[in-house]
């Protein structure tokens, strides 16, 4: 992978790499891509995937919950670790749309 | 001018905010107005370790909206992650539907200046809603300006309902909008709400010119939350792109926001351009699998759909066009109306259509009221309408009862039944009927005014309307008019 | 009394019997964790909430409410959030991080559930993301048998903690082997149950459709003891299976067909002979095929079979526990909880510096590994096709459990290796993985018991892997292997190995 590839992938990854890192972490994702790639040469042709194990034995439905509010008032709670708030809001770098 | 060799292009994508009592994937509420991150528990606030459990009711009002249009309800449909970082976006990503969405397909019919039209739809899908960034003068640890994040919305059940491109002018794109606003609410699904953002329009618009086959470039235009500011985006970013192509320049496919202020679409700053999602399914949550039994218990409990109704009621009752829409504006008011049928004969039911699309929708628009809130009920009416068709009242006093009990109703409740009877009993209010005593009064009020009998004798109409007047007065309103009418113009015959 | 080598229900005849009292008990283990600090076992110690839970058993055993985990101390993996507890799943974007509320595994072993008292979370590498627990923010958890060497991972610390006597039982999560490989590398027994088995609400989430909680302890016994208190269905965690209660200790001590006859006659041991091929250490070999003879004699049969896509089990898992990962950790970024930077100058840096400053080497590979798989243009061809090999591999599985009824053979090619010595090349790391990966990948049950000593004094670990919902046969057939044979009795003491 080149730089800028790299550099689009940290991006998405929401990751910053310094190009000393940069160097370095390209050649450790070359390494696993090369580990991963024999993957390419196995035929699935008709092979479904299996996203949750146990779907091979069962068919897995997703439960419905009951609709009502069961969740308390906890905000003090919830926000202990809240790195910045103010009057119960998180506070970021301001966001421009 | 060149507009007429342009072709529009427009789809729209609609966010209906669900009507639940909890979130989709939580059971935090979602009530509007409240303090902030009052309502976002840990599942909504993404701390580590929770995971996602699905609103049974949101599923239920997708196949609602499913069955309400006419589409394919997907036997089996998968949550999907769009992958994405932005602080009102907890978990990093939105739990939506990607390649199998709940409903697929579907149609919803408009109509544009008398012209009718089918608006194909491509999909409808359930998906979480992110919570909201406030704008106001923050300030961070170092100073900088910051954004408050309020996360009580993120997790609301939204159902993101898809167009296909078929719409050819703001026009139709607006009445869609309104249609499908009408139906999502009339349906129970979703409050309609737009100043709080329960409705919200997407325009995907693109132009070509006439007969070409490939579409042009599109741009998306988001977050439309009024009728007004869908049709001028709309209008808008046509003109900019025709003129930008004229111009000999290339639209940039983009997404875009309306400023209503300057009247004019802008360029996002890029959150979502070229962003790469990496939809997959999301491995928290199973397949959802809707069964026909499922189905069958969701339609058995439909309310009829508003052009059912005004179907059967134009065949049943012979009703009007105007007439039949005006009853089916609301599901209130169709509620309203249908209860009033039970309560009587068909041969009131054109007098029932005209008193609601009269005095009952005047009292209602007044009173700022919907048909369920008003201090009058079914009952009421079907009193009123019957004493007027067994000659107990005039229309007249009818209208007065009806403002009476409107206003009593307003401070307290009113009984049910005999309420009307009462009143009459009350007031006096009895219609009267007797010939003699109309003889009475009308001979009375002609010898009080020899001067407008002079002049009906001498040929003006007008004074025989003046003498009707004088007559209802002096029987304060209760004379049987058509009696009034006949027994003057035999007296001043004479 | 070394109250450390006594077994969980040993623990509980002795509270009954007044003994000792859960404070006591409770002490015990919090002085010897204070006094074997250089193992690292632990990332957080809160004795004065311990004592309390230790209070409140005391009161549930005088009143005879007590049941066979009342007052017993238990340590947590820190991957489980505690309200009482810090829950960093040993990474420095959460070391300042309070949970407000208790992981289900916790709520249902506390004081509100069996009543056992919490002595403390156990380091771990970090966000589940490694086989050695050197990838650790607070320090690499050592081997209580040679500190020159690693514990192995995940659940590093849980598996020093249980080994070194520094708790009689610990929690633990397997992902691609984390609780099977640290429990061999450490000499103790673990299991990992069939996927949906035990409630993850509350485990701070690596690769959701392999994570899975389970426990890590001295016996076979004991681990039942703690896989029945845990699993069963919960509704807050949508991939927990809906099924009946379990006794996972039904079946312990009974024979294996015919009473009276040897305890594991009629039992098919299948054993792959891809865990048999080359990388496998000689002396590993040996163990594990000490162990089948034992087993043999105890009147099983050893059947050959094959997996043969247990190499394949590599890329496979490197492509779906990264992707789910890469999505799972993008929650981490500084606005909610956990580490924020101190220098940034807008929104797009603040996230992208505390991410970086705030996650370790071994997981910003992973997230971006994780990410390629998933993106525009690779999805199909990686990640999708790895969930089809997937489905392949669990297949294998099914045809082999069709001539027996448990597999089994190594848990590592090798037993622990030096600190240090894999840290270079992560791949190196990986391909240590082979053996354990397929289970998870599958959702079966699998478990690791002691089956030797190498020649470095570092023990060695064999795996039993069963069919779906068979973890109560598992722990019948490791069970009899334990009253059989004494290498999970063995102990690390600073003088050498020790009965």
């Amino acid at each position: 992978m080149n730089i800028e590839e790299i550099n689009h992938l940290a991006k998405l990854s929401g990751l910053e790499l310094d190009p000393h890192q940069t160097k370095q972490v390209s050649k450790e994702l070359e390494n696993i891509l090369n580990l991963v790639a024999e993957l390419q040469s196995i035929d699935t042709t008709g092979v479904e995937p299996l996203f949750h194990p146990i779907a091979l034995i069962e068919q897995l439905s997703q439960a419905l919950r009951v609709d009502i509010v069961s969740e308390d008032n906890n905000r003090t709670n919830n926000m202990l670790s809240a790195p910045v708030s103010h009057k119960g809001l998180y506070l970021v770098p301001k966001v421009i749309e | 001018m060149t507009r007429s060799n342009w072709e529009v292009v427009i789809g729209l994508e609609t966010h209906a905010q669900l009507k639940t009592n909890s979130k989709i994937f939580s059971g935090a509420s979602i009530a509007f107005g409240a303090e902030p991150n009052i309502q976002a528990c840990p599942v909504d606030l993404a701390l580590p370790g929770t995971l996602p459990v699905l609103n049974e009711e949101a599923v239920n009002h997708a196949i609602r909206f499913g069955l309400a249009i006419g589409s394919k309800i997907a036997p089996t449909s998968i949550f999907a992650r769009k992958n994405y970082f932005y602080p009102d976006l907890p978990k990093g990503y939105q739990i939506s539907q990607f390649e199998l969405p709940v409903v697929i397909g579907g149609k919803i019919a408009i109509e544009v200046e008398g012209v009718k039209k089918e608006i194909q739809l491509t999909r409808a899908h359930l998906e979480e809603d992110a919570g909201k960034s406030l704008h106001d003068d923050f300030v961070g640890l170092h100073g900088e300006k910051s954004s408050g994040i309020d996360l009580n919305r993120a997790g609301t059940p939204l159902l993101e309902i898809v167009t296909d491109p078929v719409m050819r002018s703001a026009a139709e794109a607006v009445a869609y909008a309104k249609e499908l606003h009408a139906l999502v609410m009339w349906i129970g699904i979703c409050d309609g709400n737009m100043q709080e953002g329960s409705f919200r329009c997407d325009a995907n618009v693109s132009v070509r010119p006439i007969g070409q086959q490939e579409f042009g470039t599109r741009c998306e235009i988001k977050n439309l939350n009024s009728f007004k500011f869908l049709e001028e985006a709309i209008q808008y970013e046509v003109q900019r792109q025709i003129e930008l192509i004229e111009d000999g320049g290339v639209v940039k496919q983009e997404t875009r926001l309306y400023d209503p202020d300057r009247q004019e679409t802008r360029s996002m700053r890029s959150k979502e351009d070229a962003q790469d999602y990496r939809y997959f399914p999301d491995p928290d949550l199973l397949p959802l699998h809707i069964t026909q039994d499922m189905i069958m218990h969701i339609q058995a409990n439909m309310p009829a759909l508003p052009s059912t109704l005004r179907n059967l009621w134009q065949t049943s009752y012979g009703l009007s066009d105007y007439d039949a829409s005006l009853l089916t504006q609301s599901k209130s008011t169709a509620d309203y109306f249908i209860e009033l049928l039970t309560l009587i004969q068909e041969d009131l039911v054109k007098p029932a259509a005209n008193m609601m699309s009269g005095d009952l929708a005047s009292a209602l628009n007044r009173d700022g009221r919907e048909a369920s809130e008003a201090p009058l009920r079914p009952s009421h009416l079907a009193q009123i309408l019957q004493r007027i068709q067994d000659g107990t009242i005039s229309n007249k006093i009818a209208k007065d009862i009806f403002a009476t009990l409107w206003e009593r109703g307003t401070s307290g409740v009113l009984d049910d039944l005999g309420v009307v009877d009462a009143l009459i009993e009350e007031k006096g209010l009895k219609q009267i009927s007797d010939v003699g005593a109309i003889e009475k009064i009308i001979d009375q009020v002609l010898l009080d005014n020899p001067k407008s009998v002079e002049e009906y004798r001498s040929g003006k109409e007008k004074a025989f309307n003046s003498l009707v007047g004088q007559i209802m007065k002096a029987s304060k309103g209760k004379a049987n008019p058509s009696q009034v009418n006949q027994i003057l113009k035999e007296k001043l015959s004479n | 009394m070394n109250w450390h080598e006594k077994s969980l229900t040993e623990l509980s005849n002795a509270l009954s019997a007044k003994e000792i009292s859960s404070v006591e008990l409770t002490q015990y283990f919090l002085g010897r964790m204070a006094r074997s600090k250089e193992f690292n076992a632990y990332l957080d110690v809160q004795e004065d909430f311990s004592l309390r839970d230790a209070r409140a058993a005391d009161q549930k055993i005088a009143r005879g409410e007590a049941g066979p985990l009342t007052g017993i101390p238990i340590a947590h993996k820190d991957v489980f959030v505690t309200k009482d507890w810090k829950s960093t799943a040993a990474s420095k974007m959460l070391e300042n991080f309070l949970s407000p509320y208790d992981a289900r595994v916790v709520e249902l072993l506390g004081t509100n559930g069996a009543g056992m008292v919490c002595l403390g979370k156990t380091n771990m590498d970090e966000f589940a993301m490694g086989s050695s627990n050197e990838n650790s923010a607070y320090g690499a958890a050592l081997n209580p048998w040679n500190t020159s060497y690693v514990s192995g991972g995940s659940s590093g610390g849980s598996a020093v903690a249980v080994a070194a006597g520094l708790t009689p039982i610990a929690t633990g999560t397997d992902t691609g082997g984390s609780i099977r490989q640290p429990a061999a590398f450490c000499g103790i027994t673990g299991i990992k149950p069939t996927y949906g088995s035990v409630s993850r609400y509350g485990m701070i989430a690596y690769a959701s459709s392999l994570d899975q909680a389970g426990p890590m302890g001295k016996s076979a016994k004991d681990c039942a003891l703690i896989l029945n208190a845990i699993s069963g269905h919960d509704p807050r965690d949508s991939t927990s299976l809906r099924k009946g209660a379990m006794d996972y200790q039904g079946l312990i001590g009974k024979p294996w067909s015919t009473p009276g006859g040897l305890p594991l006659q009629d039992l098919r041991i299948g054993v792959p002979e891809e865990y048999f091929a080359q990388g496998l250490q000689e002396e590993v070999r040996n163990s594990v095929q000490e162990a089948l003879k034992k087993f043999e004699e105890l009147g099983a049969t050893c059947i050959a079979v094959s997996l043969p896509k247990t190499k394949l089990s590599i890329p496979v898992y490197y492509v779906l526990a990264p992707a789910e990962a890469s999505s799972n950790l993008s929650r981490y970024d500084g606005v909610r909880y956990g580490f924020r930077a101190k220098e940034y100058k807008d929104l797009n840096q603040m996230y992208e510096r505390s991410r970086s400053e705030g996650f370790g080497a071994e997981v910003k590979r992973r997230i971006l590994i994780g990410t390629y798989v998933l993106s525009q243009g690779y999805y199909d061809a990686y990640y999708l096709q790895a969930q089809k090999i997937r489905r392949i591999i669990a297949e294998d599985f099914q045809a082999a459990f069709t001539k027996c009824d448990v597999l089994m053979g190594p848990v590592a090619p090798q037993a622990a290796w030096k600190v240090g010595e894999k840290s270079k090349d992560p791949v190196e790391m990986y391909l240590e993985d082979i053996y354990t990966l397929s289970p998870n990948l599958a959702g079966l049950p699998a478990m690791s018991i002691p089956c030797g000593m190498s020649q470095q004094g570092l023990p060695i670990g064999l795996q039993i892997i069963g069919n779906y919902f068979s973890e109560a046969k598992m722990l019948q057939i490791a069970d009899q292997f334990q009253q059989n044979s004494s290498w999970h009795q063995l102990a690390p003491t600073n003088s050498g190995v020790k009965k």
